[in-house]
């Protein structure tokens, strides 16, 4: 949309629907220009239009203006909460995986699942987001693993405050595996950082092969990509070749796993590759203890040197 | 996508900037959006008509740049445009491309009073 004069054509894309035509309007310091309907934005191609305002310049003293540089990102805010809830996963040897998919592409199953394969091997912990209620948090405790339901209510994506603040709550022990459910949406979780280690993408072959095109975001924040409910392929026309090709094409470097939750299929790599990451967080906090008890030991010796 | 969470992280940013800096009033906010960050810049506008109602930036204007997307093709090692994360290389045809550039939403710069 020009966001100017609010003259409607922005990144909204309507098939079959071409409008190119341009437009001219003044802006409130006189100004005039046009632009070409079909603009996505409303650029001025890096210009700032401060030469054409009464004043003719923008120079500090000529006019009340002032501008102000602020460069920030926008998100800067949920990074600085992801980087914090990261630090506090280092510090505690704890492997975070952020679960994203759409809704009904069977997390919660998966999860359960998993639970009950790590049961031995691992503490495993679950936040789980949704809009509304606390049904898979319960179907995760009836596991007997800690879980805390996060309900975002007309929020369509778990941000890195409310996984802190989840965090409190959980008392995660050292060493142990963190599964974040994030709300199912295929679009909007891609672009907040909780403070993972690695979001996973769980596909179903219920879902269309093309859902990694129509989706592209998420297929490429994500480094892993479980195809779920292989066990359903004999029924259905999914073609997995070509859905794992669209996949690599969003992001060259994604993962796959062909996975079927409810009959077990293809559990144990998926299980692996968490353990290998659990296992890979926990020398981390090892590494960091070893690093601080050196450092106590060094700063003994020096203060036994010296005289009391 | 989450345009509304963007909106009111914007205004976030400009409301701690007029604490820091003691302006009263914002004239124009502007931004940059890169072609490959995902948001659509229609919401974003709509959100935040909204979200700034009655805050220090009331009414200002917003400026969007639009940073174009540009990834590194693995196929024939080149910086390359990308329009889309999707696409191929229009170079070599390869999909093998990783995005580089045009992922980011900023605040770039404020014009204040």
């Amino acid at each position: 949309m020009c966001t100017v004069c609010g003259c409607g054509q922005g990144e909204t894309q309507i098939e079959g629907h071409a409008h190119p035509h341009t437009h001219e309007h003044t802006h409130a310091d006189g100004s005039v220009h046009s632009h070409p309907h079909d603009a996505q934005f409303h650029v001025h191609h890096g210009d700032l239009h401060y030469g054409l305002g009464p004043a003719h310049a923008h120079a500090p003293g000529l006019t009340q203006a002032r501008m102000v540089r602020i460069e920030q990102d926008i998100l800067g805010k949920n990074n600085a909460y992801a980087d914090g809830n990261r630090k506090r996963f280092a510090e505690h040897g704890i492997f975070a995986v952020n679960l994203v998919s759409s809704p009904g592409s069977g997390k919660t199953t998966l999860l359960v699942k998993s639970i009950e394969m790590l049961k031995d091997q691992a503490q495993v912990a679950v936040v789980e987001g949704d809009q509304q209620t606390s049904n898979d948090a319960d179907r995760i405790r009836a596991t007997g693993a800690p879980a805390i339901q996060v309900n975002t209510g007309k929020g369509c994506h778990l941000d890195a405050h409310m996984v802190g603040h989840a965090l409190e709550r959980l008392n995660l022990p050292d060493d142990s595996l963190l599964m974040i459910e994030n709300v199912g949406n295929l679009v909007c979780p891609a672009a907040f950082d909780l403070g993972e280690a690695h979001k996973v993408v769980i596909l179903s072959v219920t879902e269309g092969e093309d859902k990694p095109l129509k989706y592209p975001d998420m297929f490429n924040a994500a480094d892993l990509m479980l195809l779920n409910k292989v066990d359903l392929l004999p029924y259905l026309s999914f073609d997995v070749e070509k859905c794992v090709e669209y996949a690599q094409r969003v992001n060259p470097k994604l993962q796959v796993m062909q996975v079927s939750a409810s009959i077990g299929a293809g559990m144990e790599e998926w299980i692996a590759w968490l353990m290998a990451g659990l296992d890979q967080a926990k020398a981390g906090r090892r590494q960091n203890v070893e690093l601080l008890n050196r450092r106590i030991a060094e700063l003994e010796a020096q203060l036994a040197a010296r005289p009391a | 996508m989450h345009e509304m969470s963007l909106a009111e992280g914007i205004l976030q940013i400009v409301e701690d900037a007029a604490a820091q800096q003691g302006f009263q009033r914002v004239t124009e906010i502007r931004l940059e959006i890169g072609a490959l960050s995902g948001v659509e810049v229609d919401a974003l506008s709509f959100c935040l008509d909204m979200v700034l109602k009655d805050s220090v930036a009331d009414g200002a204007r917003i400026e969007l740049e639009k940073t174009p997307g540009r990834g590194y093709c693995l196929g024939c090692g080149e910086t390359v445009p990308v329009n889309a994360l999707y696409e191929a290389c229009p170079k070599c045809g390869s999909y093998q491309v990783q995005a580089t550039g045009g992922t980011e939403m900023r605040v770039k710069d404020l014009l204040v009073e």
